[in-house]
């Protein structure tokens, strides 16, 4: 329970996916203009984030890891060369179940989150967060704790970037830097700021 | 129409890149920068994955429907990186290990997919294939820029030979510890886009609030 919980502290806080590794910048530079669009983007690849990792667990071990279709009858197929396609799918079907469901059962979530739902399969966090699992060789219950936690980090950073850009845009910026400039260094400030929790261990 | 290849071949390097510009693909122009040497096969990868995946795209344009068109593409994509992918564990392990995961988040990276959705989608295959090129040259040339300041100044080496010898090794040069940790890219490139804004000023972006002028008394 502890190795999950500090697990956890790393995937949010030290190896925040968003400003130590760069993942969904793409995203994370075009959608944080507004804190609660940010919210409602950020709130979406947590639920994508804690649904793909897991997925992607159960693909690999039970389907292309080394001797994982021993269950069929082939106990010497490899397939791991198979891996990028196969996650990337599951996302993009997962992401379309999920538009669905959602749809479906809970359309004011539908509403709210609508318009990022199908922008979530290209956020290079989502593949990233099932690639990390698989190169640290995260069990189940480790990649339960990994996916729910790294989407929560970049949660967070994307809703403190948008709440910095709300206050930037009345502020007195030189030509040059207006725009994408600024939003790049106040970027690289707020992941100075993060570099301080390297080290934390619980 | 020579001049026209020539002109799409040379755009997205400077007059409409796809980082400084179009704001694609930073995901992971950012990661791989702490050396030059890492930043090299990192552009070269994505370069050659844009540049086929665009003429593939391109080849299939008329068959693909539309309503499915973004799986197609990111099949042709993934199927792409994956050989990329085999053949740096096969030819380049090491520089594989430390790209770790970023060679498989080509996939995702917006600039493959950009190209294909706004350009591949309504022209020939050659012109596709020029223009994924030019826009993984433009990439690749920022990726560069930033590896070779970070690497540089951080280590005082450029492709892993010395150039400063640093004062561990007896030299005079205090190495820049802070350009080898990840925010530093972030300073890096925004100071890289003010500098081209400066030499370019039609890319500069109007600010929503403007202050105003007090009058004087």
């Amino acid at each position: 329970m502890e190795h999950l919980l500090s697990l956890a502290v790393k995937a949010i806080f030290v190896e925040n996916l968003a400003l130590s590794f760069f993942l969904g910048m793409c995203t994370f530079i075009a959608v944080s203009k507004k804190i609660s669009t940010a919210i409602g983007l950020g709130i979406s690849v947590m639920i994508v984030q804690a649904i793909t990792v897991p997925a992607n667990n159960i693909i690999l071990n039970y389907l292309l890891a080394p001797g994982a279709l021993s269950w069929a009858g082939f106990s010497d197929v490899d397939l791991t060369f198979l891996g990028l396609i196969s996650y990337i799918g599951v996302i993009a079907a997962l992401v379309q179940i999920l538009e669905m469901v959602l749809d479906k059962y809970f359309p004011p979530l539908y509403n709210a989150l609508g318009v990022f739902l199908p922008l979530i399969t290209v956020n290079c966090a989502i593949l990233g967060g099932s690639l990390f699992m698989v190169e640290r060789d995260y069990d189940f219950t480790e990649s339960v704790t990994y996916g729910l936690s790294s989407g929560f980090g970049w949660a967070l950073a994307i809703a403190a970037m948008a709440g910095v850009r709300e206050k930037l845009k009345y502020s007195d910026i030189p030509e040059g830097l207006q725009g994408l400039g600024i939003t790049f260094i106040s970027a690289g400030l707020m992941a100075l700021a993060f570099m301080s929790f390297s080290g934390v261990k619980l | 129409m020579a001049q026209t290849k020539r002109k799409m071949l040379v755009d997205p390097l400077v007059d409409n890149n796809p980082i400084t510009l179009q704001v694609l693909g930073i995901c992971s122009a950012l990661a791989v920068t702490s050396s030059l040497q890492v930043a090299f096969v990192m552009s070269i990868a994505v370069t050659l994955v844009t540049g086929f995946s665009s003429m593939f795209i391109s080849m299939l344009r008329n068959h693909i429907p539309g309503s499915i068109r973004i799986i197609v593409q990111m099949v042709i994509i993934a199927s792409l990186v994956i050989i990329v992918d085999q053949l740096l564990k096969a030819y380049a392990f090491e520089i594989s290990k430390t790209l770790s995961v970023f060679v498989g988040l080509i996939i995702t990276n917006c600039i493959v997919m950009g190209r294909a959705e706004a350009f591949a989608m309504k022209n020939p295959p050659l012109a596709s294939f020029i223009d994924g090129v030019g826009n993984g040259l433009g990439y690749g040339l920022i990726l560069m820029l930033v590896g070779f300041i970070r690497e540089l100044f951080g280590a005082g080496s450029l492709f892993g030979l010395t150039i400063f010898e640093t004062v561990n090794n007896g030299g005079w040069y205090i190495p820049n510890g802070m350009l080898l940790l990840p925010p530093s890219a972030f300073f890096i490139i925004g100071l890289l886009i003010w500098a081209f804004r400066t030499w370019k000023p039609e890319q500069v972006e109007d600010a929503e609030y403007k202050i105003q002028a007090v009058e004087s008394h």
